[in-house]
């Protein structure tokens, strides 16, 4: 290298190779009235990322509504916590691990799982019940193979271990995740009202605990901003940005930590995640409008030679911090040993407000040493709730609609079952799709027992978790609607709320609360921050509609691979109640003789349908409408005739539509049934159409009248549309859009859809190993 | 009085707080044993729940057999001492050698969670005197490492000795087939549970407290708890610890 080139080659600015902008250097400097150190620098660059800092999303988050009269603690706490009776809560959030999980799939996963257990423990609850909400590019890619056994293997390693089980979630195929895989999780915990912790550190003179596993170079960063950050000459080597997850010492440290709460010792309790313990120390004493002085040398590390940047923002798991009264110091040490977990004081909240890190350690009194000097010292708001906020350009895409390829129908209007298709080898193929068929592959490698909690219900649908010693049940559900979002970002995430909580209400169980997971592309990109806009106003006007508040979710941006983003995925995870289990209503047909009724109209609209994926159809411009009144009424009508025990089964027309939602009743039942479904329009639309706020029911013949005047009372149209029983699911079709549609085909009536359940069952179970090549 | 039976309670147990439920429900009163502890506070039974003892890293129930506690059972067994493992307490029971047999990884080499069916094929022991002969029982399983492997002449012995407690069953009620749905692991001659020589300690790798409540799909483990309950009540807790 010549002397020429050697002086051409200028270092980056430190800010910048650590993922701040100039912009937001200048911001720094005038919250410090300084120019920050390299420390204070790195500390700023992680808390100022999108992951903690919530920079682009929060003007839009602030929409959202989060009060109501169940509501313990909505956003801004670790989970979201709402009331459920007899003294309990409920915590649940969801979060996302999809980057670490698109590099490895195993422990990305797994230190998902592990992440979002922490945040409902760090609240004081027990963690009762794991869901996943998982989505992949094309099942029959190798990588898309490669990717999905370690993300199950991961959810399922950590879960089963830790003795939390997974009881339901999603998996969804879409070419859009091709390159950048969605892993949400979301998790849910039980805890008595008057033993929810803070995530706060309130005391000047209380004492900073972190215990659980030492502190490693494993996880800096997190955002791989740091992978090529050059502090000072000696570069230690870079450990790869992803963490590894410990299922064993998560156990440890829920059990050491429900003890140190059960015990009253915890004044404030935080875990340790992203950004590590810059996060948790900067953000306790935010809340609590205290400082916190840390002891730089007293956090024990897994390695020597850890430069301080890398100890404080290391994101290594299975960490908790507690802020405790000095005096329970020995009582927490002492649980900590029982469980085999170290612990160490890191510090001292103090009333300056600043976080300062010392190094050369704090005497007894929790002044710093003689000699002793000062690494960092900034402003615990600056770091968290005072981080900066960016008013993101939006603007919708120039064009979202894609020409329908040549020969392609515009819209779905009459091509089945005229077209020459009979309509039951639709329902086999739809069954047997990647995206609709059985999920029993993936959810028999999850313990879902552990905890004796989980209600068995035969077949799909919401999970149903009791709470011992009550007559209650919890109700979960996690829904996203990516295929609509993808054309209507705000309609998607609207329906997105509708059904998710629709999945609760079939059950009886009243909705209580939203956590939410908005999983979207880059937010500098005009588009991208107009899709998560619209979703963020799709969601806040269902919750409004439906009574529902967020307390809580998370936000994913830069979902993208190179030369494509992901479809916009607002994932939905939902929790309601059920005051008495002995209520609960399954999806499953129960009895011949029952009698089959759709509640709520059918609409017209293929776009965004997996038949419409199926069939290859153009839909853009055919998307079903949304009347979220109507949609609060046929809740509100099933709820109440679930409570009045007149439901012998209920089951949400979702994916796949009418036909599908009645297979899946028949084939979780073991008993068909012989219907008949009005067909308006076309065929395709009645069977197959997706159009929301109708919910398939069974009631006893005697019980029919009833159910038809609470219908009625609640404004909600009501369908008969058979008799439950024997061993074939058959539907016949009649109406103007039958004959009319068989008329041009040459015969007077339409070919009924005739399905035998065994070929249901087979289809249904065989889909998913199938496209996934784990069976031939 | 209730009878006391004791739970143990190693740090990566994770069954324990649902053994104990479930033992309460049989009429039990369970007593936690912590794992770092050698007393055995004169119980009348010991359950080993399921787990992962030790985090299990190595290999299901590799650690758990040095702890001061599997110390204490073992002298509890050999006293003739009522022990029962469940899932990981069945691989850690194995481990010890308190029952013949290992549980190898699962023949999927997955984790499998799924509700079996299995027959007890003695209902005169300590463990299973209140189940109905021939009828099958629904449990469900859920390990990795479940898979039940002997040599033929173990086998062959274990048979003709009746140490064959549990077999998973088809629908047709046959012993299920290694390479079946029915048989969730691959375990050898379907044997989903042992019984050692002398009849007083038994494991499987089905989970009984979690079919005891019809509320979660069946409450047809608690036949195999009560039976171990009342068996210890019978006893008397005569063993010393």
């Amino acid at each position: 290298m010549t002397a020429d080139l050697a002086q051409a080659v200028v270092p980056a600015p430190l800010h910048r190779a650590l993922g701040l902008t100039d912009e937001e250097l200048r911001a720094i400097e005038a919250k410090l009235g300084r120019v920050p150190n390299d420390l204070e620098l790195a500390m700023f660059s992680v808390m100022w990322s999108e992951h903690c800092s919530y920079k682009s999303s929060r003007p839009l988050l602030r929409t959202l509504p989060t009060g109501g009269p169940d509501v313990v603690a909505g956003p801004g706490e670790n989970a979201g916590v709402m009331r459920i009776g007899d003294g309990w809560a409920v915590a649940f959030k969801i979060e996302s691990h999809n980057h670490p999980s698109a590099v490895e799939p195993y422990q990305g996963a797994a230190t998902g799982v592990g992440g979002i257990l922490r945040d409902i423990f760090a609240m004081g609850a027990r963690p009762i019940a794991v869901l996943d909400a998982l989505r992949f590019g094309d099942p029959a890619d190798a990588r898309t193979r490669h990717l999905v056994n370690g993300v199950v293997r991961g959810v399922g390693g950590y879960g089963n271990c830790v003795g939390v089980p997974t009881v339901g979630g999603e998996l969804v195929f879409d070419a859009s995740y091709q390159g950048n895989p969605l892993v949400n999780v979301m998790a849910i915990g039980l805890v008595r009202e008057d033993a929810i912790m803070r995530a706060a550190a309130p005391g000047p003179g209380n004492l900073v605990i972190l215990y659980g596993s030492a502190t490693g170079r494993d996880g800096i960063g997190g955002a791989s901003v740091l992978a090529s950050a050059t502090f000072g000459a000696q570069d230690p080597s870079k450990r790869p940005a992803v963490q590894v997850g410990d299922p064993f010492a998560e156990k440890l440290l829920i059990e050491a930590t429900l003890e140190i709460v059960a015990a009253g010792l915890a004044e404030g309790l935080q875990d340790l995640g992203a950004a590590g313990i810059t996060c948790g120390v900067s953000e306790t004493a935010d809340r609590a409008g205290t400082g916190i002085r840390v002891d730089l040398d007293a956090i024990p590390r897994r390695e020597p030679g850890m430069a301080p940047f890398e100890v404080l923002i290391s994101e290594s798991q299975e960490r908790m911090v507690v802020i405790a009264r000095a005096e329970q110091l020995p009582a927490i040490a002492a649980i900590c040993a029982r469980w085999g977990i170290p612990c160490a004081v890191i510090g001292r909240v103090t009333d300056d407000g600043d976080i300062a890190v010392i190094e050369g350690g704090l005497a007894a009194d929790g002044a710093p040493n003689p000699g002793a000097h000062e690494l960092a010292r900034i402003p615990a708001r600056a770091l968290a709730s005072d981080a900066i906020v960016f008013e993101q350009l939006a603007a919708p895409p120039a064009r979202r609609r894609g020409a329908p390829a040549p020969g392609v129908p515009e819209t779905a209007a009459d091509t089945l079952p005229e077209g020459g298709t009979d309509p039951g080898a639709v329902l086999l193929g739809l069954l047997g799709s990647p995206n609709l068929a059985s999920r029993a592959w993936i959810s028999e490698q999850y313990d879902r027992h552990v905890g004796t909690n989980t209600v068995g219900t035969a077949g799909g649908g919401a999970a149903v978790l009791r709470v011992k010693g009550t007559r209650r049940a919890l109700v979960a559900t996690t829904d996203g609607n990516e295929a609509v979002s993808a054309l209507d970002p705000y309609l998607g995430a609207a329906l997105s709320v509708a059904e998710a909580a629709r999945n609760v209400s079939v059950t009886g169980a009243r909705p209580l609360g939203v956590t939410n997971c908005l999983n979207f592309g880059d937010p500098t990109r005009p588009e991208s921050f107009w899709q998560l806009r619209e979703a963020v106003r799709g969601l806040g006007d269902a919750c409004r509609a439906l009574g529902l508040p967020v307390t809580g979710g998370n936000v994913s941006l830069y979902n993208e691979a190179p030369g494509s983003a992901i479809a916009p995925t607002p994932v939905i995870g939902i929790v309601g109640l059920l005051d008495d289990v002995s209520l609960l209503v399954g999806p499953a047909f129960v009895a011949d003789g029952d009698i089959a009724l759709l509640a709520g109209a059918a609409g017209p609209g293929l776009g965004g349908s997996a038949y419409a994926s199926v069939a290859g159809l153009a839909t853009e411009d055919d998307l079903p409408g949304l009347d979220l009144a109507a949609e609060a009424a046929v809740q509100a009508f099933v709820r109440d005739a679930i409570a009045a025990r007149l439901v012998t089964a209920a089951q949400d027309v979702s994916g796949g539509g009418l036909a599908v939602a009645l297979a899946e009743m028949a084939i979780w039942g073991g008993r068909g049934g012989h219907f008949r479904v009005s067909v308006p329009s076309a065929p395709a639309v009645a069977l197959f159409g997706e159009s929301p706020s109708r919910i398939a029911l069974t009631v006893r013949p005697p019980d029919l009248p009833a159910v038809r005047e609470m219908a009625g009372r609640h404004g909600v149209s009501f369908a008969e549309l058979g008799v439950v029983g024997g061993p074939r699911l058959v539907v016949e079709m009649f109406g103007e859009g039958a004959t009319g549609a068989a008329e041009g085909r040459g015969s007077s009536i339409a070919d009924a859809l005739e399905v035998t359940l065994a070929d249901l069952r087979h289809a249904w179970d065989h889909g998913l190993p199938r496209a996934l090549g784990e069976e031939g | 009085m209730s009878v006391r039976v004791g739970v143990v309670v190693f740090p990566g147990s994770n069954c324990d707080t649902d053994t104990a439920w479930a033992l309460t429900r049989a009429g039990a009163e369970p007593v936690e044993l912590w794992h770092e502890d050698a007393d055995l506070q004169g119980v009348a039974a010991v359950v080993l729940p399921g787990g992962f003892a030790y985090g299990d890293y190595l290999r299901a129930g590799a650690i758990a057999r040095f702890s001061p506690v599997m110390r204490a059972v073992a002298g509890y067994a050999a006293d003739g001492g009522l022990v029962l493992g469940i899932c990981n307490g069945f691989q850690v029971l194995a481990e010890a050698g308190l029952l013949p047999g290992a549980l190898l990884r699962n023949r999927s080499l997955r984790f499998v969670c799924r509700d079996v069916a299995i027959r007890a094929e003695r209902t005169d022991t300590a463990f299973t005197h209140r189940v109905p002969a021939g009828g099958p029982l629904r449990m469900p399983v859920a390990h990795g490492e479940g898979c039940y492997y002997a040599d033929a002449a173990t086998l062959d012995a274990l048979e003709r000795d009746g140490q064959v407690l549990f077999r998973y069953v088809d629908e047709a009620a046959s012993p299920a087939a290694a390479a079946g749905r029915a048989n969730p692991n691959g375990s050898l001659r379907a044997i989903a549970g042992v019984i050692n020589a002398a009849g007083n300690v038994a494991g499987l790798m089905p989970h009984p407290e979690r079919a005891a409540d019809a509320l979660l799909g069946s409450a047809d483990g608690m036949l195999v708890l009560q039976s171990l309950v009342e068996s210890a009540g019978t006893s008397g807790g005569a063993v010393a610890g």
